[in-house]
């Protein structure tokens, strides 16, 4: 493998850790904004709260992870990126700033007009988000982004099949991860109630994700053929593996098996970015621009993969720390002992 | 859609959002190390103020933490959409200090989750260790932005081909290019100075309210303290930092000192402007004193360049160098007037074992936060003005960096009014908090924050339910 090749799956590294568990946040908005109203969406938000309390700030990172690795890394294709698909961009960064404010006012305020204003603007956020995101890879794996840092048509670019499937799945796929993650959730605090109304849309979701997985190959047939014939053929195994752990959770879920669900969950996300990677190789911008022609030099790749040992030294152990405390409850989150949310205060 | 040039409203753009993430920086990097001073204080003298009080500054933390961590999001999508062909060109060298700045923010998020949740469950001092890197990965954090901004400034550590294409790398080199160390130590002693004042100013707004228990009078000793420490350590860094600017950067030194025509005996004008024909006029003049500060031990035989000495189109036009000079005035005037307040409260321990006792000085304290966060971003304006016209100083003008894309100005304005709209919610938030805090007195504290403990059991004890729990 050489230089580049690595720093190009240290990237797509980054990009399946912001889909697993940036994702899983998406989703939980996804869940919380279709919960309904204030009484009867409390319970499920409670939940959901609780579930992405103190992980959401470092679920987030992954995305400056990416960023910044193609940027530097990938200079004219990030110039290429941003100069054609401002628009998506432009709404997914104010969409983050939507999500990300108003997640952490939500917890703070207590009158429930407050509440509600704050957590519809966390909950939109998270829909607009993710289908950006999704139309942004769409536009890249369809070939629209053209090389040498230079622009692509504005709206096209975005808005055509193969992005709309790709914004459409990013949110599907969002949802099923995170309902599949609340449903252990909700078991492990004992909640039964909870844990059916999570299972039951984890399932719904997986379903329709599925369906919009394989309409999206037809699409791509069509629409983006060096990304339909990667994945029937480099990525083939990967896209099998996608559906196998589709399946096989989809099957538990059903049966109502706990634990085992989450990694297969995660297996059907990761898959699917690193089948996107895959199907795509060996270009950075299918077919304009290849990942050796891209790559910066060597100085700079070689200190990309540097940061990324550090981070693997450092930063891993500390994410595992924060997800085993949090795991075993000692970080006492809301909604153990939430106090209700006061009217009028 | 309307076509706008872009460039102006990429400046501004650029100008207004990182105006406001740097407003949260302080917050970041200081106020997790002032929580743990009391954090350490409550642990150490079993003292229920000091745990109270780090308690909530931590749940405040985790707001502004929050708004800190969006809008520096929004800045990373911003490189792309405002500057592209400068990423396309030089993000392969520029992108390094970021790199290393991303292992710090990921430190920073994942501790500030530990810390704030672990009020409760975790043990007292295994719990005040866990904000430590925190403090170490602010540190680092605005080490490596800054050191990337140092890099525009004095770029090194790349080679160019004939083409003008990036084709080597130094990591090292660009890290730790000319400007780095002290233009670094620079911000992070202001983030120190400015999170200082700013949470202390907050404290003695409400001692002048009347709010003087002993956990007013720690939430204001803490924080006031660290200030008063770091701005007399600020001045001597600043001024070498000029000294710095004198030697290197020529071009921006005549606009911070307004000298028309290169000379000795230059004198330091205080105000005053340039006029359209590259006059000084206006202002107050102290003879000789530039030339004195730019190099001590020649005195008022120092030579300055002045701007006659530079092409017109290599340096700031006009009115950028005003903008420049009204900057760096407004930086090293309020520094001043921070360092004689620093001075005041010393004295006043030194002598009466206690901080001043007059109306005026906690008058003039709780307006200091807000000074401080002025004097900042002069200092910053000083900066990226003065590197005009270029982005990369010497190899890439900014006209040559911006995007093409018309719309600009769109952004732009959908961008002010949703920091406007942020920003006011963010302080009316913040506010909420601590009305309700008073309103519930010193005792359990209800609120939940992004990654914050519900209650205000001291830090090993178990999970109290407070009152009025909801069965879950
Ligand atoms: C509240 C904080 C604060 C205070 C009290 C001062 N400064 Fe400052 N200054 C900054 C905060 C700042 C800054 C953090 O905003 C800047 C912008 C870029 C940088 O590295 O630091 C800055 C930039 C800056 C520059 C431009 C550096 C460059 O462009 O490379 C100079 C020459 C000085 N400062 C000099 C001074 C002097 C002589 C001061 C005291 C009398 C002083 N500063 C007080
Ligand atoms: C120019 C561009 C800048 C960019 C692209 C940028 C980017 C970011 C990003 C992405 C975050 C969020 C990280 C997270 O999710 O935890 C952040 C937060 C932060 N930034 Fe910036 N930043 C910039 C300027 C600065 C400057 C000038 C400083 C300091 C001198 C600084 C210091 C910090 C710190 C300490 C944080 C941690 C969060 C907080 O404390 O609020 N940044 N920044
Ligand atoms: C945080 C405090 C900062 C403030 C208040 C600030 C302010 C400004 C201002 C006023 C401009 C417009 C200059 C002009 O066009 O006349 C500007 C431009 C710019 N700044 Fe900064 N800046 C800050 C930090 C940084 C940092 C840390 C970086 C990069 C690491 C950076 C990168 C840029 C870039 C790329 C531009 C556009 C090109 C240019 O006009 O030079 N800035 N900034």
């Amino acid at each position: 493998m050489t230089l580049d090749d690595a720093v190009a799956v240290v990237l797509f590294f980054g990009v399946t850790a912001y889909a697993l568990f940036g994702g899983a946040d998406f989703g939980a908005g996804f869940w919380d904004l279709i919960a309904g109203g204030a009484k009867r969406g409390a319970e499920p938000r409670a939940v959901i709260d609780h579930s992405i309390g103190p992980v959401w700030e470092a679920n987030h990172v992954w995305l400056i992870f990416c960023l910044v690795v193609l940027w530097t890394a990938f200079s004219t294709a990030f110039a290429s990126i941003t100069l054609t698909l401002f628009v998506p961009l432009t709404l997914a960064a104010v969409g983050i700033v939507f999500r990300g404010a108003s997640f952490a006012f939500r917890k703070v305020v207590f009158r429930t007009r407050d509440r509600r204003n704050f957590g519809a603007a966390f909950a939109s956020s998270s829909v607009l988000v993710p289908y950006c995101m999704g139309a942004v890879a769409g536009a890249i794996a369809s070939g629209r982004v053209p090389a040498g840092g230079k622009a692509g048509d504005p709206w096209s670019s975005w808005v055509n099949p193969t992005s709309i499937v790709g914004g459409v799945l990013a949110v599907t796929v969002c949802a099923y991860l995170s309902a599949v993650y609340l449903t252990a959730d909700s078991k492990r605090l004992g909640d039964p109630a909870m844990e059916g109304y999570f299972r039951v849309r984890a399932i719904a979701a997986g379903l329709v994700a599925g369906v919009v997985a394989a309409v999206g190959i037809v699409v791509f047939h069509h629409d983006s053929t060096y990304l339909f014939h990667g994945l029937l053929s480099r990525a083939l195994p990967l896209v099998v593996l996608s559906a196998i752990c589709g399946i096989g959770s989809l099957v538990l879920l059903v049966r109502g098996a706990g634990g085992v669900v989450r990694i297969l969950a995660a297996g059907v996300v990761a898959s699917v970015v690193l089948g996107w990677g895959v199907a795509q190789w060996p270009y950075l911008l299918p077919t304009s621009l290849k990942v050796s022609q891209g790559a910066a030099p060597s100085g700079t790749l070689w200190a990309v993969l540097v940061v990324f040992a550090l981070a693997a030294v450092i930063i891993l152990p500390a994410l595992g720390l924060l997800y085993v405390l949090d795991q075993k409850s000692l970080l006492p989150g809301e909604g153990t002992n939430e106090p209700e949310p006061v009217a009028g205060h | 859609m309307l076509a706008v040039n872009p460039l102006p409203w990429a400046r501004s753009q650029m100008a207004f959002t990182l105006a406001f993430h740097i407003v949260l920086v302080p917050l970041g990097v200081a106020w997790a190390a002032m929580a743990l001073i009391a954090n350490y204080k409550a642990v150490k003298h079993d003292d229920p103020d000091a745990l109270l009080l780090a308690q909530r500054w931590s749940k405040y933390m985790a707001v502004t933490f929050a708004v800190g961590a969006v809008t520096g999001t929004v800045l990373s999508f911003e490189f792309g959409l405002l500057w592209p062909r400068f990423m396309g060109k030089f993000g392969a060298p520029f992108g390094i200090p970021f790199a290393l700045e991303g292992l710090f923010f990921f430190t920073e998020a994942i501790f500030v989750a530990i810390y704030i949740y672990g009020w409760r469950r975790l043990k007292p001092w295994p719990h005040f260790w866990t904000g430590v890197p925190i403090v170490v990965a602010g540190i680092g954090g605005s080490v490596s932005v800054v050191a990337a901004n140092a890099w525009m400034n004095e770029p090194s550590g790349f080679t160019l081909n004939s083409a003008g294409k990036v084709v080597k790398v130094d990591p090292i080199g660009v890290i730790f290019n000319k400007a780095m160390p002290l233009q670094a130590a620079h911000m992070v002693v202001a983030a120190y100075l400015v999170g200082g004042f700013l949470v202390a100013s907050v404290y003695a707004f409400g001692m002048l309210r009347g709010r003087r228990d002993r956990y007013h009078r720690l939430g204001f000793i803490i924080p006031f303290t660290v200030a008063a420490i770091v701005t007399p350590i600020q001045m001597g860094v600043g001024d070498a930092l000029a000294g710095w600017v004198y030697r290197n950067e020529p071009q921006k030194f005549a606009a911070i000192e307004l000298v028309p025509k290169t000379g000795d005996d230059i004198p330091e004008t205080l105000f005053g402007h340039l006029d359209s024909n590259n006059q000084v006029v206006g202002g107050i003049k102290i003879p000789g004193l530039a030339s004195i500060l730019s190099d001590p031990a020649d005195g008022t035989s120092t030579v300055v360049q002045g701007r006659n000495a530079f092409p017109a189109d290599d340096q700031p036009t006009r009115s950028e160098a005003n903008v420049v000079h009204l900057a760096w005035d407004v930086m090293v005037g309020l520094a001043s007037l921070l360092f004689l307040l620093s001075v005041w409260y010393g004295l006043s321990w030194l002598f009466r074992r206690d901080y001043p006792r007059t109306k005026w000085f906690l008058r003039i304290a709780s307006i200091s936060g807000i000074l401080a966060v002025v004097t900042m971003e002069a200092g910053w304006v000083v900066t990226e003005v003065g590197r005009q016209p270029w982005v990369v100083r010497n190899y890439m003008r900014v006209g040559d960096a911006t995007t093409g894309n018309t719309g600009v100005w769109i952004t732009f304005l959908l961008v002010l009014a949703l920091y406007t709209g942020l920003g006011v919610t963010t302080i009316l938030v913040l506010r909420g908090m601590s009305r309700r805090y008073r309103e519930a007195g010193g005792e359990a504290d209800d609120i939940d924050v992004p990654y914050g403990p519900n209650d205000g059991a001291g830090p090993a004890g178990p999970a109290s339910e407070p009152a009025g729990v909801g069965a879950r």
